[in-house]
């Protein structure tokens, strides 16, 4: 047998990363959940029940019905399905956190980069401006985003990624910071790579753990705080399924039709729970790869 | 030597103010470098050997005087060939690669940033490096995570290499590795210096190193020259009580250990088995 190439040594780490992800029950238990999830978010026309109740119409015939093994969740007040409008919801949850990540991230880990490595007035200045940001209360920037736009799902993702994308600049500021002091950056200068490189190729790759498991961490609590920007009626408009708007709606008929609150409740926390197992798992993983 | 030196330090100064204090790192300095010779830089630590370094290779700027690479004046910026002719090799193997790109990415690296070889050849340039410094190319394709610290300073030194340099600046090259790995990089360094016709700044506090691999010695305290000349004349007869003292401090070698040094001073190979 020749040495050893990559593919070997990359799947030794990988398993023993895969072991150390497996040695925490509760992170198996948290891939489980959003596996779960996520495939019932993919597959919601196929799998849910009613997948027409999506809409403003329902069962009229149904009205109000105890969670029963027709429907598995009840049915909300004008009769439409709660299990398959939680499952769509889901799907409007991770759709918008994805999006918020999406464009959150980059910005943030751009802006952390080049604060990071540049230093001097370029990290004084971009810096300060992440402060200003991290100093509001991050719901209360965007409830003031959210008066002063119209109330859309649009505005409402736009208005998480206003308050989102600092705390990718801190933390990837702190990153760069530490590798910026590594001899392999220092190797890169001295050869005569741009600053484009440095910063992309040589110190992005050792910012992919840090930004993975903090992304995996946050899917939970951008739909926690979408979900409050939505019970607070400033995010999703009805009839489009929502968590959020589901616990706000239900409230008002608790206790009799307790299920209205406790159902969409209960999907909040156990989306935002297992993304969360997840995340520490990724973190615990990746430790054990370097 | 009838040829002129390949790098001149003219009256170098490098003062670091900060809050109102300021503190002298080099103070006014004047040596010069011969083409192919290997000169050793040595001092304590704070000794300003360090700052040299940094601003031969432009990482810092002079406060004062001048430095002179094969005639013409360096500054802080330098035209991508200046850069390119000046490489470094750093005291911490571990850390002077990056963990998460391929020994051959770190290596190809200054031939695409100095478009050396035509972009489909690189990657056997990278293997023919590999070779050069006494690994296989299969050495490409791995992490250098798997690597020993020896490992790790060749493959270091072969990515300065890449860049096809005159001067070599080795910042204490072998001191974060074990007694005989650090003899056979010397050995490896030697070969390339005779092979390559290349000079070295090397950059050391060991002088038993600098007695295995040095043509000529500078002798450094708190950022003044205290003394220099060819390596024999200053262990033989050292001037200054400073060179002295650190002639003093040179560890006892075992008789291995000093058969072994000798050997890579003739330059012949060192005894199987020795590693």
């Amino acid at each position: 047998m020749s040495e050893p190439g990559s593919p070997v040594l990359a799947s030794r780490t990988r398993s023993k990363a895969w072991a150390a992800y497996t040695a925490d029950p509760l992170s198996v238990i948290g891939l489980v959940i959003v596996v779960a999830i996520v495939a019932l978010a993919i597959f919601a026309p196929f799998v849910t029940p009613y997948p027409d109740h999506v809409g403003p119409t329902g069962d009229f015939a149904a009205m109000n019905a105890a969670p029963s093994a027709d429907f598995w969740f009840g049915t909300d007040v004008i009769g439409r399905d709660l299990f398959t409008r939680i499952i769509y919801g889901y799907r409007l949850s991770l759709i918008m956190a994805i999006v918020v990540l999406a464009i959150a991230t980059p910005i943030g880990v751009i802006v952390g980069l080049v604060a990071g490595y540049k230093g001097g007035w370029t990290d004084y200045v971009l810096m300060r401006i992440t402060d200003v940001f991290l100093a509001v209360p991050p719901l209360v920037l965007a409830m003031a985003i959210m008066g002063f736009l119209e109330p859309t799902l649009m505005n409402g993702m736009l208005a998480i990624t206003a308050m989102w994308w600092p705390w990718y600049a801190r933390l990837i500021y702190n990153v760069t910071r530490a590798e910026a002091q590594e001899g392999y950056v220092l190797a890169a200068e001295t050869v005569g790579a741009s600053t484009a490189h440095i910063l992309f190729r040589e110190i992005l790759p050792n910012c992919w753990p840090s930004i993975l498991t903090k992304m995996t961490l946050d899917i939970g609590f951008v739909i926690l705080m979408a979900s409050s920007l939505s019970f607070l009626g400033l995010g999703v408009q009805p009839p489009t399924p929502d968590l959020g708007s589901m616990v706000a709606d239900g409230a008002k008929y608790m206790p009799d039709a307790w299920w209205l609150t406790i159902y969409p409740a209960l999907a909040i926390l156990l989306i935002v729970l297992g993304f969360n197992l997840v995340g520490d798992g990724l973190r615990e993983a990746f430790e054990a790869e370097s | 030597m009838t040829s002129a030196p390949i790098l001149e330090l003219d009256r170098l100064g490098k003062v670091f103010a900060a809050d109102g204090h300021s503190v002298t790192a080099l103070d006014d300095v004047s040596l010069s470098f011969e083409r192919g010779e290997c000169h050793a830089i040595v001092g304590e630590s704070g000794s300003g050997k360090t700052t040299i370094a940094n601003l031969v290779l432009g990482l810092l700027g002079a406060t004062s005087g001048a430095i002179r690479f094969n005639g013409a004046t360096l500054g802080r910026s330098r035209t991508r060939d200046q850069k390119r002719a000046i490489q470094l090799v750093q005291q911490n193997p571990l850390s002077a690669l990056n963990p998460r790109r391929s020994v051959g990415a770190s290596i190809r690296l200054p031939l695409d940033v100095h478009g050396l070889g035509k972009g489909s050849e690189r990657n056997s340039r990278v293997a023919a490096l590999l070779q050069e410094v006494g690994l296989e190319p299969e050495h490409a394709k791995r992490s250098p995570r798997g690597l020993s610290g020896g490992q790790r300073q060749r493959i270091a030194i072969a990515r300065a290499l890449a860049c096809e340099p005159e001067l070599l600046v080795l910042d204490e090259p072998t001191s974060a590795l074990d007694v005989l790995v650090q003899a056979r990089v010397l050995e490896l360094l030697q070969r390339l210096r005779r092979e390559r016709g290349l000079t070295y700044l090397f950059i050391t506090h060991d002088l038993a190193v600098v007695r295995a691999i040095a043509d000529r010695v500078s002798v450094f305290q708190k950022g003044r020259l205290v003394e220099t000349g060819p390596v024999e004349t200053i262990f033989s007869d050292p001037k200054s009580a400073y060179t002295r003292e650190l002639i003093g401090a040179i560890p006892v070698v075992t008789e291995a250990e000093a058969a072994l040094r000798a050997a890579i001073r003739a330059g012949t190979p060192i005894p199987a088995g020795a590693e």
